[in-house]
Order: structure tokens, then sequence, then C-alpha cells
């Protein structure tokens, strides 16, 4: 089976000379769920960035099939549906349909396909009703609903998700990762909640310093104290 | 250079430059002159002043009417059956107005890449600037940066779903759909903006805050750049004499 993502050698410098990651590489497989967990300042913020060509690294990236470049960052964005992990800085728009709809306008749907994908997506995360709410009067739990609905109206193949559960209360975290469960397409999560890495993704990425020192089935990673200890994850 | 003995030279020079009546071209270049060295003595790259000294362009350009409604001697231009009159006087005060413009501009600039923020701000108080008004400069440039970061992450989240269909030319959405979502973004931050100032302040409350921005530690000014500030200032004001005897 050919991966939808495939990360080769990837290494990034901030403009102030400050090395955010090296050497990474790693594959996602189509439907599969794959967590990055790592201290704060490993570098899996700049990881995902990377993903849909928001920073632009040495090394290469392939999604889809395609080698990520200029030419091609408009489909890349529609098959990699980010999520950031402050949903306020997703949702700008005066209602949750016009938020929703966005993707599919800029991708230049039809009146009536746009409001299919928005239906569809709203569907999908369970919040069917609230297309005429102000997202800014939402509780963090539907933010997040909402936020990840934005990203499905382009019906991505794989979603990425920086600190899904961070700031959400236990329900809406549990609602939360019962949502990412029933999703079918494939995950890159960044993460420090490690309750939720155990029961979303089979396999996990460690980081450390910007560089994955581990990469392996989810339980044999948690399962070792003393390799979480090493890289700052207990 | 102590920032107080910095900002008196760049208060004096901006106001002998602006008193300068127009025409005065033997001061203007001495006043360049000054700007040049002081530039070179920063150690600042000539690239970068003059991007940031664009910042006056919109300003000159509001003097241009100038050239078209200044007095005689003026000359005639037959634009087809219009005729539009152009005042030589009117062009001269034209280019002295940019010139003051730009300088002005260009010696702000210079002072602000060459001073950290906190030591300008501390010399505004000591050289007894109104306490509110140092207070309004701080936090707006504290914050500043603040919702510089948010409006990065908001179109951070916007270009990540700005996307396309293979094979599919058009879309980008119509202009006026584009203005929409701008006016929305826009409208989200100030939003966000208030909020967060809110937060800032009950931050700020709790830490202390009774309106005034704690002072920084006040060391005297070296005696041997409080020399320098006399002669300093009536070289400035030899050059603004220049310029009165020499302008038109």
């Amino acid at each position: 089976m050919e991966a939808i993502a495939e990360i080769k050698d990837l290494s990034y410098t901030y403009p102030d000379g400050t090395r955010a990651i090296s050497d990474i590489h790693f594959r996602v497989m189509p439907g599969e769920k794959l967590a990055v967990v790592g201290a704060n300042g490993a570098g899996k913020s700049t990881l995902l960035l990377h993903l849909n060509g928001v920073l632009d690294g040495k090394g290469s990236i392939f999604i889809n099939g395609m080698e990520l470049a200029k030419k091609n960052l408009g489909v890349v964005r529609a098959f990699v549906g980010m999520v950031f992990q402050n949903p306020d800085d997703q949702l700008f728009s005066p209602t949750v349909f016009e938020d929703i709809a966005y993707g599919p306008i800029h991708q230049g749907f039809s009146r009536e396909t746009v409001r299919e994908r928005v239906e569809e997506a709203l569907c999908a995360v369970h919040m069917n009703g609230f297309a005429a709410r102000n997202p800014y009067h939402l509780s963090g739990g539907e933010k997040k609903r909402i936020a990840i609905a934005t990203v499905l109206s382009m019906r991505p193949g794989l979603l990425v998700l920086d600190e899904p559960s961070a700031g959400l209360d236990p329900r809406a975290r549990r609602e939360l990762i019962e949502l990412l469960q029933e999703l079918p397409q494939a995950m890159l999560i960044a993460s420090h909640d490690l309750d939720l890495v155990r029961r979303l993704a089979s396999r996990t990425l460690l980081m450390n310093a910007g560089r994955i020192v581990h990469d392996d089935v989810t339980a044999s990673v948690l399962g070792d104290e003393k390799l979480l200890f090493e890289n700052g994850m207990a | 250079m102590d920032a107080r003995v910095k900002l008196v030279f760049t208060l004096v020079f901006l106001v002998c430059l602006n008193l300068t009546p127009s025409a005065a071209w033997p001061a203007y270049i001495l006043f360049l002159a000054l700007v040049i060295s002081a530039a070179l003595a920063a150690h600042l790259s000539p690239g970068l002043l003059l991007k940031r000294s664009l910042i006056a362009l919109p300003f000159m350009l509001a003097a241009l009417p100038l050239v078209f409604t200044g007095p005689a001697p003026t000359i005639i231009l037959h634009l087809g059956k219009q005729e539009l009159l152009f005042s030589i006087t009117g062009l001269e005060r034209f280019i002295s107005i940019a010139i003051k413009m730009w300088l002005s501009v260009l010696t702000a600039v210079i002072l602000g890449a060459a001073t950290r923020f906190s030591a300008l701000s501390n010399a505004l108080l000591q050289l007894k600037a109104p306490r509110l008004l140092v207070t309004v400069i701080t936090l707006m440039w504290r914050y500043l940066f603040v919702i510089i970061e948010e409006v990065t992450r908001m179109q951070r989240a916007r270009s990540s779903r700005s996307a396309s269909v293979p094979g599919r030319h058009r879309g980008g959405g119509s202009v006026w759909w584009r203005a929409r979502v701008t006016g929305g973004m826009a409208g989200s931050l100030f939003l966000r903006a208030l909020e967060r100032s809110d937060r800032v302040y009950a931050s700020m409350l709790s830490r202390g805050y009774s309106g005034d921005l704690p002072a920084g530690y006040v060391y005297p000014i070296p005696k041997s750049q409080k020399r320098l500030l006399l002669p300093g200032i009536l070289v400035l004001f030899l050059i603004f004499v220049i310029g009165f005897l020499s302008g038109g």
C-alpha cells in the first residue's frame, strides 16, 4: 500500500538561527492514526506546519503521491486538513456556515456543492443546527468540533491536529476523542495528552530536541517509563 | 550613547529642521550629512533605513498640490482644452517639505533602531514627558507584537484552508467574498484583542498596577556625553541660521 504522506530528511531552522527540527523521516499510511509526542519545544508544531507547506524546510515531503511544492500547495492544503491548537485562530467568520464554507468556496465549488459540503461536515462532527451560530459564542469543545468541520468540508485524506485536547473540560475531551475515533481519515496528532494518544493512535513518534528519537507502536512507546522520562514526557 | 542625549539631539534636530525655511538647500545638505553620520556611527544598514523611511511617502504626496496652487511665477501647461498652472515656487516648497519630512522620519527611524525601547521610554520619563503618554506608548509597543502574533496565527490558519481542486483553474473566491472574509477576520481580531486586553489588565492589577509603569533605574548621564550636549545643540542651531539666511 502506498503511503499518503512521506517525510524524508526534513530539517528546519527558524530565521533567528534556532534549529527546530532535524533529519525527520516517517510515513503515514491511509487510515493510520499516528501520534507525535514530545516535551514543549521538541519541534512537534514546527513539524506539523510543514505538512501543508506553511513552513518550508530542507528535505522532501510527499502528500498523496505529489511532492509538496509551491505549484501544488492549494491541492495539498485540501488534502491535508490542518486543525490548529487554538480554534479561535481558525474561526474568523461571523457564522459557523461561512467558516466551514471558506475552504470549498476557495476551491471554486458551486453554491449547492458548498452547502452540501457544509452540511456533511457539520453532520460528521455532530453539530447539525449550528450553521447560523456565531463561532465566537460557542464553548471550547464546540469550537474545536467546528474547527475540525472547517477542514472536513474540503474532504481531506489526512487530518493534522495540534494539541487537540488542550483547554477542553473532561466531557468535551472525551467527546472529542470519540469523534476522532469515528472519523475515517488518517491522522497525525501532536499532543502531550498521553491518555488521548493511547486511545487514538496505533503508532507513536517520540520527539526530543527536534529529532524523532523513537518510532514504534503506541503501547510500546507509552509503556516505556524510562524512555518517556528521558525525553521529558514523565 | 545615553538614550536621553540621543533623544534631546533628535528633538532639537527636528525642531531646527522643520523651522528652516523652504529652499534652504545648503542647510538641508548639512542636516542630511548629520543624519548620515548618525546612521554610520550606529552601524545601521542603509537599505533598512531607506525601506523604513518610506513611511514618509504618503505625507510627502500630501504636499504635492502646492506645485499647482503655489504663487507666481507660474508656467501654463496645456492638457488638451484644460490649462494647468505650474508654480516654480510651489515646486520649491513641495521639494523642501518632502526633504524635511523624509529627514525627520529618517531621524526617528535611526533613533528607534539604535536605542532599546525600554531605554527610550525611561529617557522620555526622565525628560519629564507626560507620564500617561509614556505609559500609553509603552503598552502600545508591547502589545503591538502580541497583536502581530495573533494576526500571523490567523493568517496561517486561513492560508491552510486556501485550497484548490486538481485541474481546476478557477477558485480563490470573488473579490467581494474575500473582502468579506478579511472583514470578518478584522472583526474577530478586534474582539480577541479586547478580550486579551481585559486579561492582561486583570493580571496587571493583580500584580499591583496602579496606573504607572515602574520606572527603570536612573543612571547619571556620563560626563563626556553631557559635555557634547551644548556644542551639539549649537551646531544644529548654526545650521538652522544658515538655512534661515539662505532659504526663500
